[in-house]
């Protein structure tokens, strides 16, 4: 066999698998065009069907959605700022617990802690349920202890959804995003902390002049992934925690997407311009914080 | 678990005389992490001491500390709770079937985009990495995939999640480390490409294939999103654990909302009380639906810093 065909040959092996990719990954771009379309399955879009810009205008023109988008972008942006702002928490997290010279009790803090990030949002938003329902273990321990007089509905009410959403988000992943900061502590020099000890240093400022200098570029990328991130926070936290009470301050762009092309009547070519328009927006914002990190580190993380 | 904590160790006795200031330090870092440790595992001891304990009082918020009238007959009523037991199969089928697709597939992909050989092997390797940035949405994906006849199908659950770059790049980087002379001498022997996979690679690259297939396992377990996006026929053989629990939950929920907002009509309360879950169920499924991930939890938490590098390694 030449060389010339052992390499068609092994591309033919592969080919059934960038066929895949074309069908799951890129094909589904493809539906954009749904976007400039009157759409209403199961009538299939044709030549005639094609109403050009028609759905992008109609989300600028139409007040009401006008001010829907509007809202659900303000809620979009809270979140993932909120997020954003408290970037710095799994950092801190995992400096403090590499401060703890009890081995076993650090583990056991890590495994327990790491733990909430293998469990789905539906069991995050079962967890919820249970503890903190009208007669789960929350209300229960407050009502005894005589600190309020009737139960606090936590998960029915819209009072700062945002934070509430940020602390579960939290619950999930602090301990996971922890790792990686604590993989980083392992690696910073020995023998720049034996010197600041030598000089005298305390352990806070050990802490404060050696290891958080160490974490800076880590949590850089973090911070940049964030910001690439920024208008997609995935629906899956927020669908599961809507409810009649809370759905104004908690729906996300995705969630509205959803939402407004699944229920009522169900407009898909609106839903799909919106999906549309975000996913280009996504792919800049990645684009500029990769060249924002190729300037300053001299390396993107794409 | 990491090295060089150990190493440190060596350097540092714990026994070092601490300031005044650094005690206090250590002590309140002490107590944040407790509480830390509890909020995070409380949750998971109160769902399974009220699964166990006397339903009466677990429905009343009486089970806080350790489980009362302890009972079984929650887990043992499951199984008659009409649709639980097919979304169990479903659950249990996508994750095994899911997971060895995946995982196949990254040790192939990882593999052939190391040889030289491969025809454009540049450009086919970029055309996979690039749909990790590059996402259609929701709704267009939803749309596609009917088009593609794997809405409400078993096959909408393994097929998009089949091709992951970021496994596929992981076995990339580790097929790379693996002395070429391996697979050279091998091919003198008049081994062909996929023989080489199969005598050399694979065998050589079991431990990132382990991690994989962990992380992957996990995923496809906790899906729950493609079963609301693609499962639309209601009543379906095709739910997930994961869509069950969900449904147990939010018709509970409605419940109670209508409960406290008294203007809506008797009959639907009664309808929604006849479909929502006792407490004591609803834990108990969770229960259930948690126990995989729990059990295979100590086995896969030396694969934590690699998972995590699965992120930092670049294409």
């Amino acid at each position: 066999m030449s060389k010339k065909t052992r390499s068609y040959v092994e591309f033919l092996y592969i080919l059934p698998f960038l066929i895949l990719v074309a069908l799951m990954s890129y094909y589904p771009l493809y539906g954009w065009i749904y976007a400039f379309h009157d759409y209403m399955p199961p009538k299939p879009i044709s030549s005639e069907t094609f109403v050009g810009l028609k759905w992008f205008q109609f989300i600028v023109s139409n007040p009401v959605r006008r001010a829907d988008v509007w809202r659900v972008l303000v809620n979009t942006f809270a979140m993932s700022g909120i997020s954003l702002a408290f970037s710095w928490f799994p950092m801190v997290f995992a400096v403090f617990l590499n401060e703890i010279r009890c081995k076993p009790y650090q583990k056991f803090v890590q495994t327990v802690t790491t733990l909430p990030n293998f469990i789905s949002w539906v069991l995050v938003y079962s967890v919820a349920f249970n503890v903190l329902s009208s007669t789960g273990a929350v209300n229960t321990v407050l009502t005894g202890l005589g600190l309020i007089d009737k139960p606090i509905a936590f998960l029915n009410s819209k009072d700062h959804i945002w934070f509430k959403m940020w602390l579960w988000l939290t619950w999930k992943n602090a301990g996971w995003a922890a790792i990686m900061y604590l993989a980083a502590i392992s690696a910073i020099d020995d023998q720049m902390i034996e010197a600041a000890k030598v000089d005298g240093a305390t352990r806070m400022q050990i802490i404060w002049r050696i290891t958080f200098p160490c974490l800076l570029p880590t949590y850089f990328v973090i911070v940049m992934l964030n910001l690439a991130n920024f208008l997609s926070n995935g629906m899956e936290q927020y669908y599961v925690f809507q409810n009649n009470f809370n759905r104004k301050t908690i729906e996300v762009l995705d969630l509205y997407v959803y939402n407004y092309a699944t229920q009522g009547r169900g407009n898909y070519p609106l839903s799909t311009a919106i999906s549309m328009l975000k996913s280009i927006v996504s792919v800049v914002l990645l684009f500029v914080t990769n060249t924002v990190s190729r300037l300053v580190r001299g390396e993107g993380f794409v | 678990m990491f090295k060089t904590a150990e190493k440190r160790k060596k350097h540092i006795n714990p026994m070092d005389i601490q300031s005044p200031g650094d005690r206090v330090v250590t002590v309140i870092t002490y107590i944040v992490y407790a509480i830390f440790a509890f909020v995070c595992a409380y949750p998971f001891y109160y769902i399974i001491i009220n699964s166990i304990s006397a339903n009466n009082l677990s429905e009343r918020g009486r089970v806080l500390f350790w489980p009362m009238e302890i009972h079984f007959k929650n887990y043992s009523r499951m199984v008659s709770i009409p649709g639980l037991l097919q979304a169990a199969k479903i659950s249990v089928l996508r994750t095994v079937v899911g997971t060895a697709f995946t995982v196949i597939t990254a040790a192939f992909l990882g593999y052939m985009f190391t040889r030289d050989t491969l025809w454009k092997r540049k450009l086919w390797f970029r055309f996979v990495a690039v749909t990790m940035y590059v996402n259609a949405g929701i709704i267009p994906w939803v749309l596609s995939m009917r088009n593609l006849g794997l809405a409400n199908n078993f096959w909408g659950y393994i097929f998009p999640m089949v091709v992951q770059p970021f496994y596929i790049i992981l076995c990339k980087t580790y097929c790379e480390s693996v002395p070429r002379e391996l697979q050279d001498a091998a091919e003198i022997d008049g081994a062909g490409t996929l023989r080489v996979f199969t005598s050399i690679m694979l065998p050589v690259i079991t431990p990132i294939l382990a991690t994989i297939a962990i992380f992957a396992a996990v995923n496809q377990w906790n899906s729950f999103q493609d079963n609301l996006l693609l499962i639309t026929n209601r009543h379906d053989e095709l739910d997930t654990l994961q869509y069950k629990l969900f449904q147990y939950i939010s018709q509970a929920n409605s419940l109670k909302a209508l409960v406290s907002n008294t203007t809506n009509s008797n009959a639907v309360m009664a309808g929604l009380a006849t479909a929502a879950t006792a407490t004591s169920i609803r834990m108990s499924v969770t229960v259930v639906v948690v126990l995989p991930v729990m059990l295979i939890y100590p086995f896969f938490q030396r694969f934590f810093t690699k998972g995590i590098m699965i992120g930092a390694v670049k294409g």
